[in-house]
């Protein structure tokens, strides 16, 4: 008999052979502390009040689903986009802080720390401690500082302290580990709100849950508008993977959907500058889990290049190493300049700017061969205000 | 033979000084040098930090080691062959030895095949701070008293009293107690922390312990001394070489302004 396979954590904090909380002891505490009580708390019928109130009144939700004629009638199929750009702030991570403020207060939390590379989290972060009148402090790499400007400026109205990482690569692998040596520093008022699916247990799956809004919605909605809660293509982009595993999350049990997470190829996947871990990366650990991490032989991180801040990480959320190695989502990739192809013809055909990172999920359209009846649905998880700088650069030298 | 670490502390059971240090900082070949000297001018037992590109637990100071001996080189297959040439000669150093580093380049080297290496190398003792009490005993404890390398845990005063117990219990060498919960080179005052020494000494453990991170003159080292068999320093001798024209000279210097009035003793 086949046994059943499992896509959800196991009680070890074990996606298969990933994850695991490889922390040191200085973090044990707090670590175990949230594990003891995270599933508990967000079970409460309080907490689920609270949550599902704010997501409606503060954040906006449900996001629409909405069916992009045009797009769909280019790529000769039905396309639908999930409008997580249209939330509060400007993209899906608002899901995942709204969730984790909750908790961080009903743990008794007085400080907030968080890392950030596109600086998404770090405003939506702030965005929910401005909310409830809570210390934020973000770590972000100086080089996204640069490239990320209008974020960086958001957070501090919101009146957050961002502090820039200037060690390693100064991207958003960095933050992390200076958000790391913060917690390790203040153990005991301050809360860590990791930005995505990565992390020691029980991060990866508390995260995941917070985002899984998105593909409850999807089913909902899809199921008002096609009779069918279930689509034959779920795509989206993969960082450390929270969009894409909120997305995917209530389809992972379903095996007619077919779950595409795009990472970033950078320059291109054997140029030296890229992000795309699977494709580059082996068995490793990095920022406390076991997963699929870029390195070399000897196990030293390598710096990774995207032209998205939030795409700009040497590894991904262990749940999306197990849907690699387990075959169970398709993995593909979009170069820089693909990304920014993708970006424009959205904006001209659905007049919708996107993102950068959610442009990487639009670029496979053109790499998938769909049939004219197939229904498809892309994550946009945010919208392109923050990549201006670099939409204009191109636009000049087009 | 009696192990190393065993008969350090058996021999002597106060005012142990434990030196660390980042191989191939400030160059690639100090290796040899930095072991001599330390151990010519008074430490005990010898930490040896494997270079990390990501080390989650230090601060700014052991973090620019480290980032400069991965520049200069340095990789665990190297450091094996340095200590090779070294341990192997006659007058290689005595002090017991521990490698101390993160958990991500031992297993990309192999965890058998470090742990063999390490051995014959003449290593002693591992610190690897994000490899886990759960997963050391299910996964690796096995592999670690094969080769007779004593594995030292962490305890920080939020460890609880339990877990102390259990760790006691798992522990051959010593145990690393942190004197905050910080990373290292923190300056977080170390007066705050004499209950949770006092609360140390009341549990009676089995192994004797060493006090670390934060400790960098000779009135620390004392304060540390007081609650414990002794104390480890890494970042202040990092901060005493790193721009050293004579590593011997700084060396000295460096221990006796640790040591001052206890060398005496
Ligand atoms: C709009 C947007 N999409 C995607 C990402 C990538 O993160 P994740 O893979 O966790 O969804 C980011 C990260 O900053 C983002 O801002």
């Amino acid at each position: 008999m086949k046994t059943k396979e499992i896509f959800e954590v196991d009680k070890n904090g074990y996606y298969g052979e990933f994850g695991g909380a490889y922390i040191p002891e200085m973090l044990h505490n707090n670590v175990q502390h949230l594990k003891d009580n995270y599933l508990k708390i967000i079970k409460e019928e309080k907490f689920k009040k609270e949550f599902t109130s704010l997501l409606k009144d503060y954040v906006g939700r449900p996001t629409p689903l909405y069916l992009a004629a045009r797009l769909s009638e280019k790529y000769h199929t039905n396309i639908y986009l999930k409008r997580e750009d249209l939330c509060h702030t400007g993209a899906h991570k608002i899901n995942n802080t709204i969730g984790q403020i909750l908790l961080a207060e009903r743990l008794g939390k007085k400080r907030i720390i968080a890392e950030t590379g596109a600086g998404q989290h770090g405003v939506a972060t702030a965005t929910v401690c401005a909310l409830k009148g809570l210390e934020c402090i973000v770590y972000m790499g100086e080089k996204d500082i640069a490239r990320q400007a209008p974020n960086v400026a958001r957070m501090k109205m919101l009146g957050a302290k961002v502090i820039p990482a200037v060690s390693g690569s100064k991207t958003l692998k960095d933050a992390t580990n200076e958000a790391i040596r913060d917690w390790i520093n203040n153990p005991d008022d301050t809360h860590y709100i990791i930005g995505s699916v990565v992390g020691p247990h029980p991060y990866p799956d508390m995260v995941a849950r917070f985002q899984s809004i998105i593909s409850k919605e999807i089913k909902k909605q899809l199921k008002e508008k096609t009779g069918n809660q279930l689509p034959g293509y779920m795509i989206a982009c993969v960082g450390g993977g929270s969009n894409a595993a909120g997305a995917f999350y209530h389809f992972l049990n379903h095996k007619s959907v077919q779950l595409i997470a795009v990472e970033a190829a950078g320059e291109g996947i054997n140029s030296g500058m890229s992000a795309a871990t699977t494709q580059l990366g082996t068995n490793g650990i990095l920022h406390g889990s076991k997963s699929l991490v870029m390195q070399t032989q000897d196990g030293q991180v390598i710096e990774p290049h995207s032209i998205s801040a939030g795409l700009d990480y040497p590894g991904i959320g262990p749940m999306h190493a197990h849907l690699f190695e387990s075959k169970r989502a398709t993995f593909m990739s979009a170069t820089d300049e693909e990304a920014l192809e993708s970006a424009f013809e959205l904006a001209k055909l659905e007049g919708i700017i996107p993102a950068l990172e959610s442009a990487h999920a639009l670029y496979v359209l053109n790499k998938i061969k769909f049939k004219i009846d197939d229904v498809v649905i892309v994550n946009l998880s945010g919208r392109g205000d923050k990549d201006m700088d670099t939409y204009m650069k191109h636009i000049t030298t087009q | 033979m009696m192990n190393r670490i065993k008969k350090l502390f058996s021999d002597k059971k106060k005012n142990i000084v434990s030196i660390y240090f980042t191989a191939g900082f400030p160059e690639l070949n100090d290796t040899n040098t930095i072991l001599n000297v330390l151990q010519k001018h008074g430490a005990d037992l010898i930490e040896i930090g494997m270079p990390y590109s990501d080390p989650l637990a230090d601060g700014p100071v052991i973090q620019h080691s480290s980032m400069k001996a991965l520049q200069n080189g340095m990789s665990i297959k190297l450091l094996f062959d340095q200590l090779n040439k070294y341990s192997n000669s006659p007058s290689g150093v005595k002090a017991p030895l521990i490698l101390m580093g993160y958990l991500n380049p031992v297993l990309q080297y192999g965890i058998e095949k470090f742990c063999s290496d390490a051995h014959k190398a003449g290593i002693d003792g591992i610190i690897l701070p994000d490899l886990p009490l759960h997963e050391y005993e299910i996964e690796y404890k096995n592999i670690f008293e094969k080769y007779k390398l004593d594995f030292i845990f962490l305890i920080t005063p939020e460890t609880s009293e339990k877990r102390i117990r259990k760790i006691d219990a798992l522990s051959k060498g010593f145990i690393y107690a942190v004197s905050s919960s910080s990373i290292t080179g923190s300056d977080k005052d170390m007066s705050a922390q004499e209950e949770y020494f006092q609360r140390l000494r009341d549990m009676k453990l089995n192994n004797p312990i060493l006090i670390g991170f934060g400790i960098k003159d000779n009135k620390t080292f004392l304060q540390a001394c007081k609650h414990a068999a002794g104390a480890i320093i890494g970042t202040a001798y990092i901060k005493a070489i790193e721009n050293s024209n004579d590593i011997e000279a700084d060396t000295e210097k460096f221990l006796n302004s640790i040591l001052g009035a206890t060398i005496a003793s």
